[in-house]
């Protein structure tokens, strides 16, 4: 008879099992697994002996009186979510490569006023394409810092890749929305790159802060049998091409100048 | 589990309840959140308290909670959970300081002092009426011996563990707090037991024999 595993017989006791009823059927046949069941039981048990203080009948009164009188009059509007510290830190960078983009357009020779809207458009992938290389760039640091993480200490068993951890998880925020961002302007292959990138992230931004070596070669396995940071690499070299690509002709107005003056 | 769930009944009119008292503060009326802040402040201190492990984090995570639940109003969908709502905002601000506390206790060389009373009596994990002094020793020693084990968790297995053994959360609700995918929140609530066994098991059935596991008899 195959037994069940632990991770099944986990997931069974903790109520989020897939096949509730095979596991509920096999443990009423085999004796071994409920055996296995109550060890798990028993240790859960032990942990439910845990206390949680009671903070007292009043301690919602006492919350109310500790709390009001930094409430602000009234609750802040949705739109108002947005110039929270956080997104505006996001929102700073794109506004100031908006005006960095504008003020190159600005630079460049004016075309036909047929031409404004593929200017603009034009504007707008540069935009992008600068602000996800860079995103690229930052993750690629934190997966090398990550591969080349060591103990700081020979004799230490742990590695600490809390660093490597928090840069992930900014990462990840920003990943998210850049994913979005292309996927609607219609690029599905750097979509695709960036979902995968958001998945490793996310593995690295949930690991421990301390890991032991077997842990983090596990991580870095991960991370190479995805082959991410190739991936990561060529499409940065890809954006960087791009940028070249749709980078504005020089500005001529030297030149106009003197062919006015001449004139 | 733990998690003190009303009845359908009761849960549905606190529901309704809470949707009142919330548009009342969304209309101004800053009175209503304190329904609402009285109403949740025990299940918040619960869970914040399993996550920090000590009483003045949990307490701070409480008032922080409360205080970004209203900031966030705004952002409340009216066909939302309150409860939910603001356990999620706890959960989250519980990680933050769980980060920021280890990153102060890396700092310093002495050991964390938990605060006294009661609750840290070793007599209250006794149920026995009598307890012995082996009983007594026994319970304080695998009381240190949980709360090293749960220390030793990373802040999302804890948050996981925390969320689905005690509190009775959904998975997605998981979810939602560690910012993953619920496949993922299933593996770190399994990750969470597992190195709690493996750390407590010798305390809870000494002289057990673990088989191993997924193997044919």
């Amino acid at each position: 008879m195959k037994h069940m595993t632990e991770e099944e017989l986990i997931a069974y006791r903790e109520g989020v099992a897939a096949q509730r009823a095979v596991i509920a059927n096999h443990l009423a046949a085999c004796e071994e697994c409920r055996a296995e069941l109550e060890r798990i039981e028993a240790v859960l048990a032990a942990l439910d002996t845990l206390p949680v203080p009671n903070p007292g009948d009043d301690y919602g009164r006492r919350v109310w009186r500790q709390i009001a009188p930094r409430l602000p009059e009234r609750p802040a509007r949705w739109w108002q979510a947005w110039f929270e510290p956080q997104r505006l830190g996001a929102l700073g960078t794109v506004a100031a490569l908006l005006v960095v983009a504008f003020l190159t357009g600005r630079m460049t020779k004016r075309g036909p006023i047929g031409n404004d809207v593929a200017n603009k458009e034009q504007i707008r992938e540069r935009v992008l394409v600068v602000a996800v290389g860079e995103h690229l760039g930052r993750s690629e640091m934190m997966l090398v810092a990550l591969s080349n993480a060591e103990p700081l200490n020979p004799a230490q068993k742990q590695v600490n890749i809390s660093a490597e951890q928090h840069r992930a998880e900014d990462l990840l925020e920003e990943n998210r929305l850049y994913r979005q961002t292309v996927l609607m302007e219609g690029d599905a292959n750097l979509a695709s790159v960036l979902d995968e990138l958001e998945r490793v992230l996310l593995d690295v931004a949930h690991s421990p802060e301390e890991v032991t070596p077997a842990q983090l070669k596990k991580i870095r396995q991960k991370i190479e049998a995805r082959g991410i940071l190739f991936k990561v690499r060529v499409v940065g070299r890809e954006l960087q091409e791009r940028q070249k690509a749709t980078k504005p002709a020089p500005a001529q107005k030297d030149s106009e100048e003197s062919e006015r003056n001449k004139a | 589990m733990n998690r003190m769930l009303p009845s359908v009944e009761n849960a549905q009119t606190i529901a309704e309840s809470d949707a009142v008292a919330v548009e009342r503060t969304l209309a101004g009326d800053r009175d209503a959140f304190r329904v609402l802040v009285e109403r949740h402040s025990h299940n918040v201190f619960r869970l914040a308290y399993r996550m920090t492990g000590n009483r003045p984090d949990a307490e701070e995570v409480v008032q922080e909670a409360f205080l970004r639940a209203y900031q966030k109003l705004g952002k409340f969908e009216a066909r939302a959970n309150f409860g939910t709502w603001v356990y999620r905002i706890a959960a989250n601000y519980a990680i933050d300081r769980m980060r920021q506390r280890k990153k102060e206790e890396a700092r310093k060389v002495e050991p964390v002092i938990h605060e006294e009373g009661t609750e840290n009596d070793p007599v209250t994990l006794v149920h026995d009426a009598a307890p012995t002094p082996e009983r007594l020793a026994h319970n304080m020693e695998l009381r240190k011996q949980i709360e090293i084990a749960l220390a030793a968790l990373s802040h999302s297995e804890r948050t996981a563990f925390v969320m689905r053994h005690w509190e009775g959360c959904a998975i997605e609700e998981i979810a939602a707090v560690l910012k993953s995918s619920s496949s993922a929140a299933k593996n770190t609530v399994f990750r969470a037991v597992q190195k709690l066994r493996l750390a407590l098991q010798p305390f809870v059935v000494k002289g057990t024999q673990v088989r191993a596991m997924g193997t044919e008899s």
